[in-house]
C-alpha cells in the first residue's frame, strides 16, 4: 500500500519517461560569488503529463527550464555531471547542431512577456511559417499555409488577416496566443511554459489556459508549467513540483499536495497566499526573505524561516524524503514527525 | 500586472543599477586606470596639461622672440632647435609650449561654456511644458542644421580677429546644441519614472527635482559627451586658426602654427608636423578617454568575480 | 446614445462628510501625429467617475489593464490633471489649489507604487529618499530629521541602519517598505496605494499587506487601495470599486460584492480567478475577446461585446447602463439586472428583445 515513510526516495524508474533530469546543476559566476541557481534538481515527465513547478524568484524554476533546452549562456554553467536524458540521448551532450534540430520541434517553449518574445518587424504569420521552414525545409507557400492553420487552432478570429498583422496590432492575449502557435507547430512532444499567463489580465489567463488544456489533449504532449501562482497550478497540472533554495523541496500529486502538504514551506506558502475565497482578517507570513543564491545556508535551506527547525536542520542538508506513495519532501521533519510544533497561527512580521 | 520578482543582478552578472562604488576598485577612476590604452590616454593629457600650467619654465625661448630674421629663419631642427625655427626665426619648440597652453585652455573652457549652456536648455525644454519645448527644440534644430565651421567663420568674419577670451565664447557657444538635445531627451524619460513622481507628489519644486533627482543620473552622458567635446573643440580651434581667424599675434596655439607652416609646408615640414602630430595625440587620447567613459557610464566596468 | 455622459452619472457610495469626494471626474489624453500635432482621436482614461471615499477605510480599486485605475490614482492626487470633475478633500476642491497652498496639501495625500524598482532614485540612500520629504515640508531637519528616518525604517520593519545603502543592495518587498517609508515620513491622513504588492512574490506580498493593515491602525490612515488581484482587495478593502474602460461599473461592500456580483463583468473576473484547491469545481465564465481600447470603446454598455447575461440584446449596444442601486449600498450598471430604472419600454424602443433577469451565475464564492 504505502511505502514507508522517512526513508529517502530513490531515483525514481524513468525507463518510460519522456524527459529525466538527473542531478541538474547550474550556476552563474557574479561579482558577488558564484550563484548556485539549480542545485541538484532530478525530476521526470511522462508523455501526456502535466507537470507544475512552482516557486518563487530565486528558487531556479525559471533557469530549470531553460537548462532542459540548454539556453544557458556564460557567465552561466550547467555541471557536467548532470544529465538530461530525452527520447534516448542527453541533451546536455549533443552538439550545437543537435540541440538546434530539438528546439522548437520537440521541446519547445513559451515566455512570460509576449511583446519581447516576438520580432516587432515581421509579421506573426512570418515568425511561425519561419519556425515551419527551418525545422521542416517547407516552401514559403506550405509554411504559410501551415501559420494560419496554427493561428486558427490557438484561437484567433480571421486567421488569414491576423497572419498579416504585426505584433503591436495585437493584445497581449492575441500575443500570447501566437507564442503558442509558434511552440506548438511542429508538434513538439513537450511545452515548457514560463509563467505563460503573468503578464496577462486575469481574464484573458482563462482564456489561455482553457487554451492550453485543449491543445494538450488535442496534440497529446506533456507540459512543464513554471509558475509562482499555486492558483493556476491547481487548474492545469497533474503534479507538482515546490522548488526552493534551488532544489526539489516537495513533489506530489495535484490533490496530495493541497490536502497534505508536507514541507513547512509549502505550507507557509499555501498560508500566505490571500484567498478569494476565504476571509481571513490577518495572513500568515513566512518571516524573514529567501537567501541569496551566493550564499545557501548550511543543512536545510529553509531553516532561518521554518518554524520547526532545529540543530539537526543546521547540521544536515535532508535528502528527499518519501512521505506517502509517491508524496516526497525534502524534510527531517518525515523522519522525524514528532518534532512538528504546533505554529502559532497568527505570525506578526 | 505581476512580474516575478527579478533577482537583483542580471543574469549577465552586472548589477541591475549603477551602483555606489563600494571598494576603490569598483569606482570609474580606478576603471580608467585598469585599461592599458586608456591609462596611456589619460598620462598623455596630464602631460600635457603639465606643460601648458609650466610652459614659462619648460620653453626654451621667449615664444614670441624673433632674434635673427634672415639667417635663423626656417631652420631645420637641431639641438638649440628642437622642433626648428619658423619663418620669424622664432622657436618652434616654445611657441608649441605656449600653444599648448592656447590650445587646450579654449578647448576645455569652451567645452565648459557648451556643457553649461547645452544642459540648461536641454534642462528648460524638457521640464518646462510642451509648449516651452516644442519652441525650443526648433530653435536647437535650426541651429543643428548648420555646419559649426560655417556659422563661426559667418560670425568670426563679421569680427575680424578675435581674442582669446573672445574664441572661447565663440566656439562655446556653437557647441552647445547637441548637448542640448542629448540632455532633454535623457530628462524626457527620466521625468516619467516613479521615483520623480513620487518627488512630485511629496510636494517638491521644479527645480529642486532637478538638481536632486534628474542632474545626478544626466551627468554621465554628459560627462561623455563633454569629453568628446574637447576634442572637437581643439580640431575646430586649430581649424579656425588655419583659416585665419585664430588666435592674434604673437600669441601662438597649434591652429596658428600650422598656418604658418601652410606656405612652407614641404621646405619647412617640422612647422607642420609639430601641430599636427600634436592635435592628433591629443583627440585621439580625449576619445579614446570619452569612449572608455561611455563603457563606464552603463556598467560595464564593474570586476567579474 | 453614445458615451460621455458618464459625468452627469449620480455619485455612488456616497457619505457624510467623506475624506475624499469625487463628482465626475474625468482625464482624457490626446492621441496625436504628425509635426503639429494633428488630433488622431482620444483616450478616455477616465471617463466620468463619482464617488466618495469615508474617513478610517479602505476603498479597494480593481479592474484589468486599461480600465483607468492607476489614471484614477494620479489623478486625485494632481499628478496628472483632471480635465473635468471635481475633487473635494476634506471639503477642500483640490483642484482650485495652486503653488504653496498645493505643495501644503499634498503632504496630507500621497502615494506608494507599484513597481519597487522604479520608484526609488537609485543614486540616493534610501535614507535620504525617506528623508526628502521632511525637508520639503519642514517637519525635521539635520539630526532630527535623521533620527525621524530611524524611527520610519524601523516603523515598517526595516533596519535603521539601512539607511546609508542603496536601493540595488534590497529585495523588493524592502524596497516597498521604503516606500512606505518615504509616505509615511510626511503624516499623510490618505494614501493612494497603485498595486502595491503585484510586483512581489506571494510571502513578500503577505508581509506588505499586513504591514499595510497595521500601519492603517496605528496612523489613522485612509487607503484608495488599487489591484487587479481580487484576492488581495478581499483581504484589504471595506468596499469596492470595479472599474471597465474609464467607468465604474459596480461598487458595493465588499462582502456584498463577492458574495453577490451583480455586474456581470464583475462576475465573470471572479470566475476566472485560478483558486488553489483542486476540488472546487466551479462554472468558469470564460469571457470571449479582450478588453476593447480605451480610444474606441464600444457603444452603449461598454461591456456588450463580451457579456454573456442571458438577456443580452440589441438595447445593450445602444443604451449606456447607468449605475444603479440594485440592493442596500450596492450599485451596478446593469439594466438587464433589475431592478433599473431603464423601463422595459425605452429598452423595446432601443431594439430590446429579452426581458431583464436576475442572473446569478456564481453560486457564492465560499466564505
Amino acid at each position: 500500500m504505502t511505502s514507508p515513510s522517512g526513508i529517502a526516495a530513490s531515483e525514481p524508474a524513468a525507463s518510460d519517461a519522456l524527459i529525466d533530469v538527473q542531478n541538474l546543476r547550474v550556476a552563474f559566476s557574479t561579482p558577488a560569488g558564484l550563484a548556485r541557481a539549480v542545485d541538484g534538481v532530478s525530476f521526470s515527465i511522462a508523455p501526456g503529463e502535466t507537470v507544475g513547478m512552482v516557486g518563487e524568484s530565486g528558487c531556479g524554476k525559471t533557469v530549470t527550464g531553460l537548462s532542459l533546452l540548454r539556453l544557458i549562456e556564460p557567465p552561466g554553467l550547467i555541471d557536467p555531471a548532470s544529465r538530461i536524458l530525452f527520447e534516448g540521448r542527453d541533451l546536455l551532450r549533443l552538439s550545437e547542431r543537435e540541440i538546434r534540430r530539438v528546439r522548437g520541434r520537440r521541446i519547445a517553449m513559451v515566455f512570460q512577456e509576449p511583446m519581447t518574445a516576438l520580432n516587432p518587424v515581421f509579421t506573426v504569420g512570418d515568425q511561425i511559417a519561419e519556425v515551419v521552414r527551418v525545422h521542416e525545409g517547407a516552401s514559403r507557400r506550405a509554411a504559410w499555409q501551415r501559420a494560419v492553420e496554427m493561428l486558427e487552432r490557438v484561437g484567433l478570429s480571421s486567421p488569414a488577416e491576423r497572419a498579416k498583422q504585426y505584433p503591436h496590432q495585437l493584445s497581449g492575449g492575441m500575443r500570447q496566443r501566437v507564442l503558442i502557435g509558434m511552440a506548438l507547430v511542429m508538434r513538439p512532444a513537450l511545452l515548457i511554459a514560463d509563467e505563460p499567463t503573468t503578464a496577462l489580465d486575469v481574464t484573458v489567463q482563462a482564456q489561455i489556459l482553457e487554451l492550453l488544456r485543449e491543445l494538450q489533449r488535442d496534440f497529446g504532449m506533456a507540459v512543464l508549467l513554471i509558475t509562482h501562482d499555486l492558483g493556476v497550478i491547481a487548474e492545469t497540472a497533474t503534479r507538482v513540483l515546490v522548488m526552493y533554495g534551488g532544489e526539489i523541496v516537495e513533489q506530489a500529486s495535484m490533490d496530495e499536495l493541497f490536502a497534505n502538504a508536507h514541507h513547512p514551506y509549502t505550507q507557509g506558502l499555501l498560508a500566505a497566499m490571500p484567498r478569494v475565497d476565504d476571509t481571513r482578517e490577518r495572513l500568515t507570513t513566512i518571516p524573514g526573505t529567501v537567501p541569496p543564491p551566493t550564499a545557501w545556508p548550511s543543512g536545510c535551506r529553509f531553516r532561518d524561516r521554518c518554524p520547526h527547525a532545529w540543530d539537526r536542520t543546521s547540521r544536515e542538508h535532508p535528502d528527499l524524503f518519501v512521505v506517502s506513495g509517491s508524496h516526497t519532501s525534502r524534510c527531517f521533519l518525515a523522519q522525524e514527525p514528532e518534532r512538528r510544533r504546533a505554529v502559532v497561527a497568527e505570525q506578526t512580521e | 500586472m505581476h512580474r516575478a520578482t527579478p533577482l537583483s543582478y542580471d543574469v549577465a552578472g552586472a548589477p541591475l543599477d549603477a551602483p555606489a562604488p563600494e571598494t576603490w576598485r569598483r569606482t570609474p577612476v580606478a576603471a580608467l586606470w585598469r585599461d592599458g590604452g586608456t591609462r596611456a590616454a589619460l598620462l598623455l593629457l596630464i602631460a600635457l596639461a603639465l606643460v601648458a600650467i609650466l610652459a614659462p619654465w619648460l620653453a626654451p625661448h621667449d615664444p614670441a622672440a624673433q632674434p635673427d630674421i634672415i639667417t635663423l629663419k626656417n631652420q631645420a631642427p637641431s639641438v638649440a632647435h628642437p622642433f626648428g625655427t619658423d619663418p620669424y626665426s622664432r622657436d618652434v619648440l616654445s611657441r608649441m609650449i605656449y600653444g599648448t597652453r592656447v590650445s587646450l585652455s579654449i578647448a576645455i573652457l569652451a567645452m565648459l561654456l557648451s556643457t553649461f549652456v547645452g544642459t540648461a536648455y536641454g534642462l528648460t525644454a524638457a521640464l518646462g511644458g510642451r509648449f516651452t519645448d516644442a519652441v525650443l527644440m526648433r530653435g536647437v534644430d535650426t541651429l543643428l542644421a548648420i555646419p559649426r565651421i560655417l556659422l563661426l567663420l559667418g560670425v568670426v568674419a563679421m569680427w575680424g580677429s578675435l581674442s582669446v577670451p573672445a574664441l572661447i565664447v565663440v566656439i562655446g557657444l556653437s557647441g552647445w546644441f547637441a548637448a542640448a538635445r542629448l540632455v532633454r531627451t535623457q530628462v524626457l524619460a527620466l521625468r516619467e519614472r516613479d521615483f520623480v513622481t513620487a518627488a512630485r507628489g511629496l510636494g517638491a519644486r521644479t527645480s529642486s527635482i532637478a538638481v536632486r533627482h534628474i542632474l545626478p543620473h544626466v551627468a554621465s552622458p554628459i560627462l561623455v559627451a563633454a569629453t568628446f567635446g574637447i576634442g572637437a573643440a581643439l580640431v575646430i580651434e586649430a581649424g579656425l586658426a588655419y583659416l585665419g581667424f585664430g588666435v592674434p599675434e604673437p600669441q601662438a596655439s597649434w591652429g596658428s602654427i600650422l598656418r604658418e607652416g601652410h606656405d612652407v609646408l614641404v621646405s619647412a615640414w617640422w612647422l607642420s608636423a609639430a601641430p599636427g602630430a600634436a592635435l592628433v595625440i591629443s583627440v585621439l587620447a580625449v576619445n579614446v578617454i570619452a569612449d572608455r567613459l561611455r563603457d563606464i557610464a552603463s556598467g560595464r566596468h564593474l570586476p567579474r568575480a | 446614445m453614445s458615451a460621455g455622459n458618464g459625468a452627469s452619472a449620480p455619485p455612488v457610495g456616497t457619505v457624510a462628510s467623506p475624506l475624499l469626494s469625487l463628482r465626475g471626474l474625468v482625464k482624457h489624453f490626446p492621441l496625436t501625429s504628425g509635426w503639429f500635432g494633428a488630433s488622431k482621436g482620444t483616450v478616455r482614461a477616465l471617463d466620468g467617475v463619482s464617488f466618495d471615499v469615508a474617513r478610517g477605510e479602505t476603498l479597494g480599486v480593481v479592474g484589468e489593464s486599461g480600465c483607468g485605475k492607476t489614471t484614477l490614482g494620479r489623478t486625485i492626487l494632481r499628478l496628472t490633471e483632471p480635465t473635468a470633475g471635481e475633487i473635494r478633500f476634506d471639503g477642500v476642491d483640490i483642484r482650485a489649489l495652486k503653488g504653496r497652498e498645493l505643495r501644503t496639501m499634498r503632504r496630507r495625500m500621497q502615494m506608494i507604487f507599484q513597481d519597487p524598482y522604479a520608484s526609488l532614485n537609485p543614486r540616493m540612500t534610501i535614507g535620504t529618499t525617506v528623508k526628502e520629504g521632511l525637508l520639503i515640508h519642514k517637519i525635521a531637519r539635520g539630526a532630527q530629521a535623521d533620527h525621524r528616518v530611524r524611527q520610519l525604517l524601523e516603523e515598517v520593519g526595516l533596519r535603521a541602519e539601512y539607511a546609508a545603502q542603496y536601493p540595488h543592495e534590497f529585495s523588493g518587498g524592502q524596497r516597498q517598505r521604503v516606500g512606505i517609508a518615504r509616505a509615511l515620513a510626511v503624516e499623510p491622513s490618505f494614501i493612494v496605494c497603485d498595486e502595491p504588492v503585484s510586483a512581489l512574490d506571494v510571502s513578500v506580498q503577505a508581509q506588505v499587506i499586513n504591514l499595510l493593515r497595521d500601519l492603517q491602525q496605528s496612523h489613522a490612515l485612509t487607503y484608495l487601495f488599487i489591484a487587479h488581484d481580487l484576492a488581495v482587495i478581499r483581504h484589504m478593502a471595506t468596499r469596492v470599486a470595479v472599474m471597465y474602460l474609464g467607468r465604474i461599473v459596480e461598487f458595493a461592500n465588499v462582502e456584498d460584492l463577492y458574495r453577490e456580483p451583480i455586474m456581470p463583468y464583475t462576475q465573470a473576473l471572479l470566475s476566472a480567478i485560478p483558486v488553489p484547491d483542486p476540488k472546487t469545481k466551479r462554472q468558469r465564465i470564460v469571457l470571449a475577446g479582450e478588453v476593447p481600447s480605451a480610444a474606441n470603446p464600444p457603444s452603449g454598455c461598454v461591456f456588450h461585446p463580451r457579456c454573456q447575461h442571458p438577456a443580452k440584446d440589441a438595447a445593450c449596444s445602444r443604451i449606456v447602463p447607468p449605475l444603479e442601486e440594485k440592493a442596500p449600498a450596492h450599485w451596478a450598471a446593469c439594466f438587464k439586472q433589475p431592478p433599473s430604472g431603464v423601463s422595459w419600454e425605452s429598452q423595446q424602443q432601443a431594439g430590446a428583445t429579452k426581458m431583464p433577469e436576475r442572473h446569478l451565475p456564481l453560486v457564492s464564492i465560499r466564505g
